[in-house]
């Protein structure tokens, strides 16, 4: 199905409103009491949202579904609950997978049902405690708000990892010394690149025929685990005749401060990303990471009364295109290369296909790749339990779903798994790494990428 | 509403029956099953019991009845009349976790099932072996079969296939006073005695705890047709359905939505329904292929003789998915015009369905109310729905006013206050004025035979 815009308007019924500004987070001192009572109403628990949650699925707790959750911020709307630490674990519970919207026939706005509660109890500080505030301290309010010092970051692990450091700490047993959580963490962590975005990308790369010109967003961990998906997508625009802008020093797009109850910090990240992009001058900003266009499309709903940046709000919102998306809409040019026999399944970003409800246009991506099989597998839209950061908070839940999602993946017996989120391929790899399987964890776009290169290097080779 | 805790005695209790793991008491918890899924009612119970066996339901209940404290038995809480709302302080039954299917046999065409089992994996762990369960639910995905029997849900299917209750062939119950009956066998005669297990099927949960079921299935139909027929005027689309019923013909799916209901569905599903239409209706014919071809064929005929101004036929099995499953969220997709969506089922006889059709039109008229109107028109029950805003004080009467005179004229055409959704609270005032004094009188005298001391959903279908 064609994810076409809503029809609301033409319908004349007041629907589910499109317009931003359910959100009044000004008045009583409370983000939860300050919203449009009607969106909480708008949940009639019917329950059709159950059995796509996966937490509910694995604890059958009415308290750990969508309509659970909601029904609980609704008793602090009315005042029948405070803003407990129950509930302020159980909202950090919650994935933010959104599979729930994707279900949900009376078309609540979970996510910022969810991005309310989440500031409200960062807000009421229930959970605070000095470790904890002392890591978002220095990775939420510090690392991914300053861009340089995520990069300085970036490179010393580099050099941790490229040194050989970070082997001989594995092999040496230091590890044993951390805590457990530590140690079983470690695992996970993505190796980083020795040349960023900005290295890869000029900021200004020009077709051969140009039709449209796009600006490029880099992304945090996308730009430093993986600078090549970057290189990649300016290089696929370049084969669609787009010319790419890639400002330098980009912000982080704020999805993580959204996320997790930092409200304000987002829009300050939004509005200098806004400040970053000559956005009269784009037909379209197109960003490659599913978590982060889910967020980045919604700077229209976080600006909306931003005196300043609310215009401009809106006409961000309206070019931001995921890479996919954008590609379907200009039409994909097929690569004209030799077909290669490929295997690939499609896992797909819960904030591509429940966030931003972009489900075909990736896989006709892969579909214009020649020789390449596309095989589905089972529970394709079911969370990784990457999630974020919430393979780092919630690691048992998330392993339950790393666990699941692999028998979806091995099932298939394909040669590659397609995944257009950086939270998803480190979280895949990981996964990869335990089963020791050799399924590779590939952008779609890179795919994409690879067979217009195949395309050059053919074209180039003597014939005969 | 707030509640007090049961004592630490009955805690400990319940505890020591199904494990402390099992029993549920903050309020976090409580206030997740304080409803099911009928709009406005909420009560808090006492405490959440999850038994996983037979020995524990029938532990539980004989405690509950020694001490006086009021059961409720829930499933999945998606019922539509208040079936499963708690009384207050009681303990709520979830049987969500007592879900194994415990055989499917496919010599005798029959499946067994303890009562958390989802119906949707009923109807998938018959298909497997090429059989049917045909009983299908709107909430199917997530209800459970315990619940389906206990409140004989309907579905879309009922035309042709009947409804739950034709598809029971023996159940396992545990009475208010702890005694374990089978009743039921897999032979297709059997009149050894009172056909007992009829009287536990829609009961709602006052009778007994239901615990182990054995269901009928049947040969899977070969193949299927679907068609959806577009009209101008809702009375043409109901005098279709009499003609089709008229002429001999028993598809297996007759579904009726209005025009708001095709703009809710619509915004929803996507499916390309005709937004301008005044009503559309889903028809579905299955079996042998040359019978189908043919009831298709004039099924198309008499909808053309009788004012459609289109129909036409689902070119593939997923496009028929897709409208089944596009109806199956109707009442939760109507949610998307006001805060609160109040649903009916009030059913006539079929030849008197156009004549029910206008009358609603003309309440909603009369006490200026928005109403949208779906429902299976093959068997006469129509949902409907109101679309309101429980705050409304004022127009929540003019519902309550609209809502009787819909009851009144229904009985008053030989048809009944409820075709599926069972009478629970939401009913319970209309009872007596549609099936009289004496039918409620001998179900009072039932229910003191089973539960003496009135401890299973007491004050639901009737008062003590």
């Amino acid at each position: 199905m064609d994810a076409t815009p809503s029809k609301n308007a033409a319908m004349n019924l007041p629907l589910v409103p499109d317009e931003p500004g359910l959100l009044r987070p000004t008045g009583t001192g409370s983000y939860i009491k300050d919203l449009d009572y009607s969106v909480v109403q708008q949940c009639m628990h019917c329950g059709m949202c159950l059995p796509t949650c996966p937490t509910y699925d694995d604890t059958l707790l009415e308290r750990n579904s969508p309509r659970g959750r909601i029904a609980l911020m609704r008793s602090i709307a009315d005042g029948n609950l405070g803003v407990t630490r129950e509930f302020a674990e159980e909202l950090y519970f919650c994935l933010g997978c959104l599979a729930c919207q994707t279900a949900c026939p009376a078309g609540v706005n979970y996510t910022e049902l969810f991005e309310m509660s989440r500031a409200e109890i960062e807000r009421s500080k229930v959970l605070d405690n000095p470790k904890r505030s002392f890591i978002r301290g220095i990775t939420i309010k510090t690392i991914f708000r300053y861009p340089s010092l995520l990069h300085r970051l970036g490179k010393m692990m580099y050099v941790y990892q490229a040194s050989g450091l970070q082997a001989f700490v594995r092999k040496s047993g230091l590890l044993n010394f951390a805590p457990k959580q530590l140690r079983d963490l470690e695992p996970l962590t993505p190796k980083v690149h020795a040349r960023f975005s900005a290295d890869l990308i000029k900021q200004t790369e020009k077709p051969e025929v140009k039709s449209y010109r796009v600006g490029l967003l880099t992304g945090c961990v996308q730009d430093l685990v993986y600078p090549d998906v970057n290189r990649d997508t300016a290089d696929v625009l370049l084969a669609n005749n787009c010319e790419v802008v890639t400002p330098r020093g980009q912000y982080c797009c704020g999805s993580l401060h959204g996320h997790n109850g930092e409200w304000e910090l987002a829009k300050e990240l939004a509005r200098k990303n806004i400040d970053m992009f000559p956005i009269e001058e784009l037909d379209a900003i197109i960003t490659n990471a599913a978590g982060c266009g889910s967020h980045l499309k919604h700077y229209d709903h976080l600006l909306y009364d931003d005196p300043i940046y609310s215009a401009k709000a809106k006409d961000w919102s309206r070019k931001l295109k995921d890479i996919h998306e954008w590609l379907a809409e200009i039409g994909i040019r097929p690569p004209n290369c030799a077909s290669e026999k490929l295997d690939v399944t499609y896992h797909e970003a819960c904030h591509l296909c429940h966030g931003q409800k972009i489900t075909h246009q990736p896989r006709q991506v892969l579909k214009a790749i020649p020789g390449l099989e596309l095989r589905e597998m089972a529970e394709s839209t079911w969370c990784c339990g990457s999630a974020g950061v919430y393979n780092i908070t919630q690691p048992e839940m998330s392993a339950k779903l790393l666990v699941r999602k692999m028998k979806h993946i091995t099932g298939t017996k394909a040669d590659i798994v397609a995944t257009a989120n950086p939270g998803c391929m480190v979280q895949l790899e990981a996964g990869m790494r335990q089963n020791q399987s050799d399924i590779k964890v590939i952008h779609p776009i890179t795919l994409l990428a690879q067979a217009y290169r195949r395309e050059k290097t053919e074209k180039n080779a003597p014939k005969g | 509403m707030s509640g007090t805790m049961p004592s630490k005695a009955v805690l400990d209790t319940l505890s020591l029956i199904v494990g402390p793991n099992e029993v549920l008491t903050k309020k976090e918890d409580l206030l997740t099953y304080a409803f099911d899924g009928t709009a406005v009612l909420n009560t808090l119970p006492g405490c959440v019991v999850f038994p996983r066996t037979t020995a524990q339901v029938a532990a539980i209940l004989k405690y509950a009845n020694e001490q006086k404290i009021p059961v409720i038995t829930r499933g999945s809480g998606t019922g539509l009349s208040g079936g499963s709302v708690p009384d207050l302080d009681c303990i709520v039954l979830c049987t969500v976790r007592f879900n194994q299917i415990l055989e499917v046999d496919a010599k005798n065409l029959t499946l067994m099932a303890e009562p958390g089992v989802i119906t949707l994996k009923i109807a998938e762990s018959a298909e497997a072996v090429g059989l049917f369960y045909p009983p299908d639910p709107g909430s199917m995905r997530i209800s459970t079969i315990g619940g389906n029997i206990a409140e004989n849900s309907g579905g879309l299917r009922g035309l042709k296939y009947g409804v739950t209750r034709d598809y029971v062939m023996g159940l396992e119950i545990v009475t208010a006073t702890g005694d374990i009956i089978w009743m039921g066998n897999k032979c297709v005669k059997d009149v050894a005695g009172y056909s007992l297990k009829d009287v536990f099927i829609g009961s709602e949960g006052t009778l007994a705890v239901i615990t182990k079921v054995l269901l009928k299935l049947i040969p899977k139909p070969k193949t299927k047709k679907t068609l959806l027929a577009v009209f101008d005027r809702m009375d043409a689309a109901a005098e279709t359905v009499s003609a089709i019923i008229e002429n001999k013909i028993i598809p297996c799916t007759l579904e009726f939505l209005d025009k708001i209901t095709i703009k809710c569905v619509e915004d929803y599903a996507k499916i390309g329904l005709p937004l301008d239409a005044e009503a559309v209706l889903l028809m579905e014919t299955d079996g042998h292929p040359a019978v189908v071809e043919e009831e298709a064929k004039q099924m198309e005929q008499i909808a053309r003789q009788h004012g459609a101004r289109a129909v036409s036929v689902a070119q593939s099995n997923e496009e028929a998915l897709k409208l089944a499953s596009a109806r199956r969220t109707a009442f939760s997709a109507l949610a998307r015009v006001n805060p609160t969506t109040i649903l009916e089922d009030a059913t006539v006889p079929r030849s008197e369905l156009a004549k029910m059709v206008n009358f609603i039109q003309d309440v909603g008229v009369r006490y200026k109310l928005k109403i949208g109107t779906f429902g299976h028109m093959g068997d006469g029950n129509l949902h409907p729905t109101f679309l309101t805003d429980e705050k409304n004080h004022e127009e929540m009467e003019r519902v309550e006013k609209a809502m009787v005179e819909i009851f009144e004229f229904a009985v008053k055409l030989g048809g009944t206050i409820t075709g599926e959704h069972g009478v629970g609270l939401a009913k319970k005032p209309y009872l007596e004025n549609a099936i009289g004094k004496l039918n409620v009188e001998v179900m009072r005298q039932l229910k003191k035979a089973f539960d003496p001391n009135h401890i299973l959903n007491p004050g639901k279908i009737f008062d003590k």
